[in-house]
């Protein structure tokens, strides 16, 4: 008989090996998937996971697109080892990219080198107020902020989409409902030639190290730690539960409104209806993925980057539907969730122990000689 | 034929080997003591007995027949009943429901209430079965438990810590209740660590060390230095206690009325304490009283509208949070260790930082953890905190060590009040003698002590002055030299008519 008992201390082993195994379980079930399609499995692995690395510019693709994710999940993560669930991030992003979006057309045209760190301090400010919707509500009604965030996506989304297709409509758009294109002034630099990678990849990593910084060595991340791991610890050390709260989702909303900047003002370059294809939904899976932890966030977001563009290539080259990427994401998310059980508990096959071995257990009665 | 006999039971855990081929023979109407320190091995040996842990090793006769006992449902078909500790009621279910829900099928049918009164009538156990289970006293429900087992008709009764929970007169009526069952024939297990209650009912007791059976005696026979020394391998130690020279006022509560934050809390009504510099005052009382809203309302978790309420070295502090009373030099040790007074997964060095703070530990907004980790390795040293350095995370922590770090950590920081919350429950008796000394010592350094317990022995070893918490209410404190337990036990039980206060 084989049944679960629970370690004594949680696993270190497991909790690194928990996502490899999730994404080894996931790559069993593309194999088992991918013939009941009707594609060759190592046929479409090849699409799914080594084409879309086959060129300089594929690499230059899964960095741009790990950027907004891992900035994101680094946001998130702050949070979310507070017990703040910010489930919203994608409608904080679709307000950053508003605001950023906003001064890029109002200074259209004004070359300047501010243009760019006004766009991201605006980004920055409409996701964190964004964020603080929810924030507000939870301290001043209790209300449950995962549900509220993430209503709040809805109501982000819908009001880009009024913008784009009413006052920020772009009079020679042929009545397309985008923006103008922004200016030379407003857009990211190059940072590869031959690739579309820009410097907010430079940026993302700088705000992974940043939020490592502040949750491991400084003061405000510990109280936000010890909320997370032990509230009543935290109330009774005098930590204030509502500053915990409004810190969680104000990080995480700062994050993606600066992530929402870095699209529009990198490949976009302009306002669309859409700005992000659900980064800020994917990188709630890539903080847990990774960890909660930088480093193990950044690795996440690779994976999920090349997640993105494997579905784009396995439509293109086997006529693959997209969903195959929401399937991928949520298979993974599935055996992370599976796997972690073995942080805290272990398989045990139910075998007797005899005398012989609790006496060579137990060294200490051994040497005194009974 | 001994109705239950035990030989060579064995259990080994990953770190430890709780149970070490312990043999034990169990009398019909016999009551027998399990006697030992916390982590001695009594409840791996009782869970192996009520069949909730299996023996790596090791045979159990029951009746003389040999029986391996896989769940608690087959031991309560031998005919083995247990009563928790911790007590598993169901506080909006009514005491019939309650009981109704433990009871196999078939006892469950027929008039259950009528049989509750009829075994609660015939062993001196007043219970109604129409009641619900929040409106109860810890003694009641204790009752419920007992009653719940009986209808079971149990031949041997496993009694795990029961008198933790009950006033001294609760616990005479206790004793009652278990000499009529033992009268019956029926065998009555009775795990504690309270030496003059197992000299005072037991026929025998077996005493437990290490995992370890180090002696069988007849209790009535030995003294408590004797039975204390096969229980912890030498004597016990005992705090010096001297004349206490109280100075000013350093914590007083006047008038301090909140209601219950939960339903099924306590309101406090008036409550009205003083304690001055240089002398530790106690509150008695059975939990449940209202000690767990005082100490929230004293330590700032919850604050009050009326700021004056509180005072802090003069201060008005009632509407202060816990933090900026601690920074008036307030020091606060709370009732559970893991979960509020450390966090379970961080190392003893970040929970040094989680109220030493103050103590030049951060800088600039940052950890400084060269810092935090001296703090912690200096608390570890000073009071012998048996732990893997400072880097051992909490959980790693037996209770009493884990507790004598908290307790370390807050005397550290030099407090000028310290109030201490059920300091030594659950700490095994080296432990517990050893903060009850820190407190002392405390004491005599001009700190103002205040400590809430609900063991008497304890509260009148080290306090100055007694004062009794029951439904919320607060009796005045009085000089212990003055008081006596039974007089206490009176208060405890809510009649305050005898020491004059008001109603």
């Amino acid at each position: 008989m084989i049944r679960l008992e629970a370690r004594p201390e949680p696993s270190r082993t497991f909790k690194w090996a928990s996502p490899l195994i999730a994404v080894t379980a996931t790559v069993a079930i593309g194999f088992a998937l991918f013939p009941a399609m009707g594609k060759n499995p190592f046929d479409a692995f090849h699409a799914f996971f080594v084409k879309p690395l086959d060129s300089l510019y594929g690499v230059g693709e899964l960095l741009l697109k790990a950027s907004p994710l891992m900035m994101i999940a680094t946001g998130l993560a702050a949070g979310y080892r507070a017990n703040v669930w910010n489930i919203g991030a994608e409608g904080q992003l679709t307000l950053g990219a508003i605001a950023g979006g906003g001064v890029a057309l109002a200074l259209h045209g004004v070359d300047s080198p501010l243009v760019l760190p006004l766009m991201m301090a605006a980004g920055v400010a409409g996701g964190v107020a964004w964020a603080a919707i929810p924030a507000w509500l939870r301290t001043r009604f209790n209300a449950n902020e995962i549900l509220t965030s993430l209503m709040l996506v809805y109501v982000a989304t819908l009001t880009l989409s009024l913008l784009v297709h009413d006052a920020w409509r772009d009079p020679e758009g042929f009545n397309f409902p985008q923006s103008k294109l922004f200016s030379e002034s407003a857009i990211l630099p190059n940072m590869l030639e031959a690739t579309r990678l820009h410097w907010g990849f430079l940026l993302a990593l700088a705000v992974v190290a940043a939020g490592w910084v502040f949750m491991q060595m400084s003061y405000v991340g510990y109280q936000m730690r010890v909320a997370g791991l032990a509230p009543a610890a935290a109330h009774y050390a005098g930590i204030s539960a509502p500053r915990t709260v409004w810190l969680g989702m104000l990080i995480g909303g700062g994050c993606a409104g600066l992530a929402g900047v870095g699209e529009i003002a990198g490949p976009i370059g302009q306002l669309q209806p859409s700005v992000s294809p659900g980064y800020g939904f994917a990188a709630i899976i890539v903080a847990f993925v990774g960890r909660l932890h930088p480093v193990g966030i950044v690795f996440a977001s690779l994976l999920m980057s090349l997640l993105y563009l494997g579905g784009e290539s396995a439509q293109l080259n086997l006529a693959l539907p997209s969903a195959v990427t929401g399937l991928f994401q949520g298979t993974l998310l599935f055996f992370l969730l599976a796997a972690d059980v073995f942080i805290h508990y272990r398989l045990r096959g139910a075998k007797r122990v005899t005398r012989a071995a609790v006496a060579a257990s137990d060294p200490a009665r051994k040497m005194s000689g009974v | 034929m001994a109705r239950l006999s035990l030989s060579g039971i064995t259990k080994v855990y990953p770190s430890v080997v709780a149970n070490d081929g312990i043999d034990l023979d169990v009398e019909p109407g016999e009551i027998h003591a399990v006697l030992g320190e916390n982590g001695a091995g009594k409840s791996t040996l009782m869970k192996v007995i009520y069949g909730v842990v299996k023996p790596d090793a090791g045979t159990i006769r029951w009746e003389g027949r040999e029986v391996a006992i896989a769940s608690p449902a087959r031991a309560r078909k031998l005919g083995i009943g247990m009563v928790f500790q911790h007590f598993s009621l169901f506080e909006t279910l009514t005491v019939a429901e309650n009981i109704a829900l433990a009871l196999d099928a078939e006892r469950a049918r027929g008039d259950l209430p009528a049989r509750i009164r009829d075994v609660s009538a015939r062993y001196g156990l007043p219970l109604d079965p129409d009641r619900h289970v929040h409106t109860m006293s810890v003694g009641e429900r204790q009752r419920v438990e007992i009653v719940r087992c009986l209808l079971q008709d149990p031949r041997l009764l496993i009694m795990d810590e029961p008198t933790s929970v009950l006033t001294p007169q609760a616990v005479a009526k206790l004793f009652e209740t278990l000499r009529r069952l033992s009268g019956e024939g029926r065998s009555i297990l009775y795990i504690s660590h309270k030496l003059d209650e197992i000299r005072a009912l037991c026929d025998r007791a077996t005493v437990l060390r290490a995992g370890k059976v180090t002696g069988t005696c007849d209790p009535r026979q030995e003294s408590s230095a004797s039975l204390a020394r096969m229980m912890i391998g030498g004597d016990l130690p005992h705090p010096e206690h001297r004349e206490a020279h109280a100075g000013e006022p350093r914590l007083v509560v006047d008038g301090l009325t909140l209601p219950a934050d939960d339903p099924f809390g306590t309101a406090l009504n008036r409550i009205r304490l003083t304690v001055h510099a240089g002398e530790i005052v106690g509150i008695a009382g059975v939990s449940g009283n209202g000690q767990k809203e005082l100490m929230a309302a004293l330590s700032g978790e919850r604050t009050v509208a009326d700021a004056g309420v509180v005072r802090l070295m003069g201060a008005a502090a009632g509407r202060l949070d816990a933090e900026e009373r601690r920074a008036l030099g307030l020091a606060f040790v709370p009732e559970e260790r893991l979960g509020r007074g450390a966090v379970p997964e961080m190392s003893l060095a970040e929970n040094a930082l989680l109220t030493a703070h103050r103590q030049g530990l951060v800088g600039h907004g940052f950890v400084r953890m060269d810092a935090v980790r001296e703090y912690a390795r200096a608390t570890i040293a000073q009071f012998n905190v048996k732990a893997g350095g400072a880097d051992a995370v909490a959980r790693s922590l037996s209770g009493g060590n884990l507790q004598k770090f908290i307790v370390g950590r807050e005397i550290r920081q030099m407090p000028k009040v310290m109030i201490a919350a059920q300091p030594t429950w659950g700490v095994d008796v080296g432990a517990a003698a050893q903060i009850r000394q820190a407190l002392v010592d405390l004491r005599d350094a001009g700190v103002a002590v205040l400590v809430v317990s609900e063991e008497l022995d304890e509260l009148f070893e080290i306090c100055d002055r007694l004062a009794v918490i029951a439904q919320g209410r607060l009796s005045d404190a009085r000089p212990t030299r003055d008081t006596n337990a039974e007089e206490i036990g009176l208060l405890m039980s809510g009649s305050f008519s005898a020491m004059g206060s008001e109603p």
